[in-house]
Parts: C-alpha cells; sequence; structure tokens
C-alpha cells in the first residue's frame, strides 16, 4: 500500500496536471480562477490548492445544462442528471475514463471489506438518470461479481431473488434495507438462515451506527457506509473492513474541511463543511467544491493499513438540503414548483416523517381564497396537478395537504420551511 | 326569467383543512353571531373538506367567517319539497332524470321533507323542475 508522503506527491502532480486542464479548456474556470488571481503556476504544494477559488451548487445550476462540462463533444459518452436546487436538474458528463474511474473507485472499497469474484450483489438503488443504481452495478462487474440489476420497489421479487440465487450482498438505501428485513419477517423468512445475504451497501441517505447495529441484529448483515454524489460521478467512497470512516482515495479527490461561515481551512478532527477537488475528472470536473456535508477528517490512520484520509459519518448540512428516500430534496425545489400554480399562496411547509422504515414528505400549501370551489372533483384535480409538478421535479412523491391561507407559519428572519421527524 | 332568482337559495360553501375541530370553530363563529342553521353537510375532499351550510343570515355568516380567517364561497342550491313518508323521495326522481345533479343533502321539516340540490345549469335546473310538477321552496323561507 501507498504511503501518505508518496499518495501526497501523487495528489500534488495530479492537481497540477488538472489546474492547467481547467485554466485551458475551460471557459468557466479559467474565468474563476482569472477573478481569483490564481495561475496554474500558483500550485506549487499541496496546501496551494487553497488559492483556488470554490465552487457551490450556484454554480451548477446558473451552469445548466453544459457550461461546465470540459470535453469534446466525442469523447463524452453519458449523461446523468441529479435534483438541483430549483426546477432544473444538475446535468453531469462522463468521459470512458470518467466512467472507469467511477468504477474503479467504488469496486476499491467493495474490495476493502471483502467481496469478490464469487459475490453476488444486489442493486436495489435506481437505475437511470440517478447514477446510484448504475455505480453500483459497474463496481461490481469490476471486482468480477455477479451483478443483480434489482433497481428499486417489487420488494417481494427482491426477497426471491435473494433467496432463490443466493444474493451476498446488496446495495440499497439503509432505510429500505431494514424494510426488507421487516417483510422478509412477515413472510416467515430469516435473512440468517433462509439467505446468504451478509454484505449491506448503503448509503444516499443520513444514518446511524444505532441503524448499523439494529440491521445486524436483526438481519445478521453488516452494513457498509458509502458516500458519493452525482456532481462526483455517483457513490464514490465506502468504509473498509474496519467500518470506522469513510477511506476517500487521494489519487481520485483532494479532500478539504473548512469553516463553513469564514472558507478558513481546517485541521484533522475539527468539524466542519467538506470540500472536494476531483483530480482525475474529465467531461464534469469539480474545482474545491463546497458539498455542504458536515463532517470532519479522522487524524490517525485507519488500522487496515490504507493511507487514504478518512472521514467521520456525515453529521449534518450547512443548507436547508433534506435526503428522502435517497434523493436530495431542497426546499427551493418545493417553492420553485408550487409557485407554478397560481391557486396557491407564497407559504409552504415540509413535513418529513418515517413511517415503518420508508419515508414520507407532506408538502403543506396555502389555498387562495379566490382559487376556492365547492366543487370537490376540482379542488382534488387541483391537488392531484401539484402533486405530479412536484414529482416529476423532486422525482419523488409528496403528499399534498391545501390548508386554509393565513395558518402555515409566517417568518421574519430565515424561513424554517422543514420539520423533519425522522429518527436515525 | 327573473322569477327564478327566488327560487335560488346562498349556500354557504366553507374551506376545511384537515385539522382538529374545524366544525367546532365554525359552529362557534355562527352560535357567536347568533345565526341559525337550516341545513348542513360535510363533503369530503382529499385531505381537506367543505362544509356546506344553509343560514338564516348568509351575509353575516360570510362575512363573520372570513374575518376569522375562513375562506368561504356563496353557492347556489335549490330546495325542493318532499312528502315526508316513504316514497317521497322517489316521487320526485322521474322529473329530476334529466338534470344532472352535483350533489345533495336533505332534511326532515315536518310536515314536509326538503331535498337541498346542487345541478350543474341552475336556470334550466328550475324550469326542468318546475315544468315536472315539482315544489320549489322560496328563497324567504330560509334567508
Amino acid at each position: 500500500m501507498m504511503p501518505r508522503a508518496q499518495l501526497e506527491a501523487l495528489q500534488l502532480k495530479l492537481l497540477k496536471i488538472q489546474t492547467r486542464r481547467l485554466w485551458e479548456c475551460s471557459p468557466f474556470y479559467h474565468e474563476k480562477m482569472r477573478a481569483a488571481g490564481v495561475r496554474p503556476d500558483d500550485i506549487h504544494t499541496l496546501q496551494d490548492v487553497r488559492k483556488l477559488p470554490f465552487m457551490t451548487k450556484k454554480d451548477l445550476r446558473d451552469g445548466y445544462p453544459n457550461k461546465l462540462m470540459m470535453c469534446d463533444r466525442g469523447d463524452l459518452i453519458r449523461y446523468h442528471a441529479s435534483s438541483g436546487t430549483t426546477g432544473k436538474p444538475t446535468i453531469v458528463g462522463y468521459t470512458r475514463n470518467d466512467l472507469e474511474n467511477w468504477s474503479e473507485s467504488l469496486a476499491r472499497a467493495m474490495t476493502s471489506f471483502g467481496l469478490g469474484k464469487k459475490d453476488i450483489i444486489q442493486v436495489a438503488n435506481t437505475y437511470g438518470l440517478f447514477s446510484g443504481g448504475l455505480g453500483f452495478h459497474y463496481a461490481t462487474e469490476k471486482i468480477g461479481a455477479t451483478v443483480i440489476p434489482a433497481s428499486t420497489g417489487n420488494t417481494d421479487r427482491q426477497l426471491d431473488m435473494i433467496c432463490d440465487l443466493g444474493v451476498t450482498a446488496m446495495a440499497a438505501t439503509p432505510s429500505y434495507l431494514m424494510y426488507l428485513g421487516e417483510v422478509a419477517e412477515k413472510k416467515g423468512i430469516d435473512i440468517r438462515k433462509d439467505t446468504k445475504l451478509r454484505f449491506g451497501l448503503l448509503g444516499g441517505e443520513p444514518w446511524s451506527d444505532r441503524m448499523r447495529d439494529r440491521i445486524y441484529e436483526t438481519m445478521g448483515v453488516r452494513g457498509f457506509n458509502c458516500f458519493g454524489a452525482s456532481e462526483l460521478s455517483g457513490p464514490l467512497f465506502m468504509e473498509c473492513a474496519e467500518q470506522n470512516g469513510i477511506h476517500f482515495w487521494g489519487d481520485l479527490a483532494l479532500l478539504e474541511i473548512i469553516d463553513p461561515d469564514t472558507g478558513e481551512v481546517l485541521g484533522p478532527g475539527q468539524k466542519g463543511e467538506m470540500v472536494i477537488t476531483m483530480l482525475q475528472k474529465e467531461a464534469f470536473p469539480i474545482m474545491r467544491y463546497r458539498m455542504g456535508d458536515i463532517t470532519s477528517m479522522m487524524e490517525e490512520p485507519c488500522p487496515c493499513g490504507r493511507a487514504h484520509p478518512r472521514i467521520t459519518r456525515i453529521q449534518g448540512r450547512v443548507d436547508d438540503m433534506i435526503i428522502i428516500r435517497g434523493i436530495n430534496v431542497f426546499p427551493s425545489q418545493v417553492e420553485h414548483s408550487l409557485m407554478q400554480h397560481p391557486e396557491l399562496g407564497n407559504e409552504f411547509q415540509l413535513i418529513v416523517d418515517r413511517k415503518g422504515h420508508l419515508d414520507t414528505l407532506l408538502v403543506r400549501a396555502e389555498l387562495k381564497p379566490e382559487a376556492f370551489t365547492d366543487n370537490i372533483i376540482e379542488l382534488n384535480a387541483l391537488r392531484e396537478r401539484i402533486s405530479n409538478r412536484l414529482k416529476n421535479i423532486l422525482n419523488i412523491s409528496a403528499n399534498v395537504e391545501l390548508v386554509q391561507p393565513g395558518t402555515l407559519p409566517r417568518f421574519e428572519g430565515k424561513a424554517k420551511r422543514v420539520t423533519d421527524r425522522r429518527e436515525y | 326569467m327573473s322569477d327564478k332568482g327566488k327560487y335560488k337559495i346562498k349556500q354557504l360553501s366553507i374551506f376545511s383543512e384537515n385539522r382538529p375541530n374545524r366544525l367546532g370553530a365554525v359552529a362557534k363563529v355562527l352560535k357567536d353571531g347568533k345565526i341559525n342553521i337550516l341545513g348542513f353537510s360535510i363533503a369530503e375532499g382529499a385531505g381537506y373538506g367543505v362544509i356546506r351550510v344553509l343560514v338564516d343570515k348568509p351575509e353575516t355568516a360570510r362575512d363573520l367567517l372570513t374575518k376569522e380567517g375562513f375562506v368561504v364561497k356563496f353557492t347556489e342550491v335549490l330546495a325542493i319539497q318532499m312528502e315526508d313518508r316513504p316514497g317521497g323521495l322517489f316521487d320526485l326522481t322521474d322529473q329530476m332524470k334529466d338534470i344532472n345533479i352535483e350533489y345533495g343533502y336533505g332534511y326532515r321539516n315536518p310536515p314536509f321533507a326538503v331535498l337541498i340540490v346542487r345541478v350543474e345549469d341552475i336556470d334550466s335546473g328550475i324550469d326542468k323542475l318546475l315544468a315536472g310538477g315539482l315544489k320549489l321552496l322560496d328563497n324567504v323561507n330560509f334567508h
């Protein structure tokens, strides 16, 4: 395994190459660097990454659809899309090398806790524009294991395959795995005795060690925490067999933790906002991107021997983003969607809850007096239209509740639109 | 045509969100305003309801309810008099078969009974009901 000093030397080399590419090939990054008064020649040490300007979700939004894309059309071989902060999604492009590094990253993680050729891995993450499903799919193929591209839903069939095909690992959100365990129990299936399922590749939503313990106690499945984001490619990094912190492969990503208020870079053990520079991405590079996730870097070397930096569990967000059933949801998206309906007022409220193991989203909006009609069919149709539009923008279904004007809370300062009643 | 106006009764339609004791809140406003309820129904929507009320002073009731934050609309309905005996409703239905009824509710008002209906086209509805020989109550009976 590569010692830390050697890893850092490699990182510096890659950072220099990437910075030069950004400067030379992308008008967007060139202008951003020029405005910050930094040139590729200013990068002499790894610490010099701090001279580069930050990127935020706003850059991604303003760059829609492909202002941030940086490769020849001929080299671009894939698009994925994730929810943006308003109506428009973030479009992420991939070259062949990007797909290769993406699968390499996750494959390395899966190998690090013991998955290999003989495993059968059921991917119960969404396949499609969302990068979760295909990310695990490629990584599974890369390690030579058998992949079952189950995607989401149809829990009965998922269980049948786990039982009948001898599935050993499952990629899913932790809440879905727990739900599956419950369904199994109701059907009289003991996951421990009746199946070979032993590994859970879990992420996409906040969870806790308590949940991990419960999954192990009830199903005998060891849950491994995964981190990723569509902007970075998809699911990328995971815990090793130690199950103590997620390894960030240093040859692929340069990780910093900053004080979200001042932008000052923090040391190991200090809690702050995660900032990522992707060192080898080609089509959709990421330079000092503020993830919005709160975590800290772990100081002591991992007993597994890998020198790659580790982070603790994500401990929160700096913005108001919430994750529902593995999908990122911004209150600004909900606002954008609701404002398309002239029948609704300006106030709204999001209530997130967990029924059993499944997340629910309730959106409450005020009906304008002039939009009220005695005709129930028309009112129900309005609610249906609101709900359909939300689903199109958020990619998850929301229960819509129309309320009397003036009844939702008003805010003088920063609006608190979200009530999250889930416990992890 | 203007005499049709006397058959049109002003019903209050009140939006009711899904919160405990919304009905109590409506009833309290009407009580405090000394408004008498003559007919009443609750319709269930998807996650909300519509309370429909006939009252003796509709304008006053609307103003008071609006002041308390309720969303209120007037809806014109018709009141058909029925015999208060078995078959009373059946006797009306033959004359009503060509009318598109959106909703209805009834109450007993001895010695008669009353069927309140909201019809799609109120003017042609009045014509058809009267032509069928049915008795429509004049709105002075209510307001």
